[in-house]
């Protein structure tokens, strides 16, 4: 679905993200000496926002494809995306992952 | 002793294997891009100006189901916290720096350029580690332009039928599969991925689902953790 913002205002986002993302990465880099480490507390939270934030990425788009729920082998992006997985699982590789996924979707779309 | 060129070349030569997970991520990345109706150059901003590639994914998706703006950036800097953590542990490696140096290391701050010299670095005293540093990550830099101006290229051309847009989620797959090291980001994985699902399902607006879902799945890790789920 294209975006109905202007190209300004993506240049924007752009430049914001740019330089937000920029402050998080520099942060201790930066502050080091003045804040040697990350408060225990801090860094155990931290620790668990990959996690939480991926499959906040993956979930809906497998579970809920359309925006309704859709638990069921006729729903071929969470069958695709299941058998995707065990590709993640077992190889660790984006690529291996993202060529079982598609050619899974492909066959259930295509083929089945 | 090591010259700075040879430590820059082993940085390289090290990030390497990684390309290959970074092309397909950065084709989908341009791909993305134009399927949202944003133009090559706006591809080539993101990657350039921000470099981040989940967070540029999740914001190019975001971009195109027209999500508040601030919803668009504070779900980047959400994604995004996690390379804190990188800032935080290779900062010590990094103190004696100019800031101009500083600058750049913390711009090439990705997942790949800190877990490759990071592991170098715990091995070897000897490494120019800036040189070591800069190698992998403006060798994955410039592999990531590339491709996603490729897939932006390329975009344009592919029939929606095939659909591309799934490849957006599987590489998140892919991302969050090593991420599952116990019991409590498990419990991450788990109750975030739910809780967005449930955010996205209730139809609650403003695309809030990765945020709510951040703060609630770190929440449910921290719990599992006090509980001693050390397994």
């Amino acid at each position: 679905m294209p975006t109905g913002y202007d190209s300004a205002t993506v240049w924007l986002v752009i430049a914001l993200a740019g330089v937000l993302t920029f402050a998080i990465r520099g942060s201790f880099i930066y502050l080091f000496g003045r804040i040697d480490d990350v408060p225990p507390a801090a860094e155990s939270a931290l620790e668990y926002v990959p996690a939480a934030v991926f499959a906040a990425l993956v979930f809906p788009a497998l579970l809920a494809p359309s925006g309704d729920l859709a638990v069921s082998v006729g729903n071929e992006k969470l069958v695709a995306g299941a058998l995707a997985a065990l590709a993640a699982w077992y190889t660790e590789r984006v690529l291996a992952t993202i060529l079982v996924g598609m050619g899974a979707l492909w066959v259930l779309r295509f083929v089945v | 002793m090591p010259t700075v060129s040879s430590d820059l070349l082993d940085g390289v030569r090290a990030a390497g294997p990684l390309q290959l997970g970074i092309a397909p991520f950065g084709l989908v990345a341009g791909v993305a891009a134009v399927e949202q109706g944003l133009s090559v150059a706006h591809a080539l901003g993101f990657s350039s100006l921000v470099f981040a590639g989940a967070s540029q994914l999740a914001m190019i998706e975001l971009l195109g189901a027209d999500a508040p703006l601030a919803i668009v950036v504070g779900t980047a800097v959400v994604i995004n916290l996690r390379t804190m953590m990188y800032s935080a542990s290779i900062a010590p490696y990094f103190r004696d720096l100019t800031a101009r140096s500083k600058a750049l290391a913390s711009y090439l701050l990705t997942d790949q350029a800190y877990a490759v010299s990071i592991a170098r670095y715990g091995r070897d005293g000897e490494t120019d580690r800036f040189a070591y540093y800069v190698g992998a990550g403006a060798s994955l830099w410039l592999v990531w332009q590339v491709t996603t101006v490729a897939g932006a290229l390329l975009g344009s051309g592919l029939p929606p039928e095939l659909g591309f847009d799934f490849a957006a989620p599987l590489v998140f797959l892919a991302l969050l599969v090593p991420t599952l090291k116990d019991r409590a980001s498990g419990a991450a994985c788990l109750v975030g991925g739910l809780v967005a699902t449930g955010v996205v399902v209730a139809g609650v607006p403003f695309h809030l689902d990765i945020i709510v879902a951040a703060v609630v799945g770190v929440l449910a890790g921290l719990a599992v953790e006090s509980l001693g789920g050390d397994a």
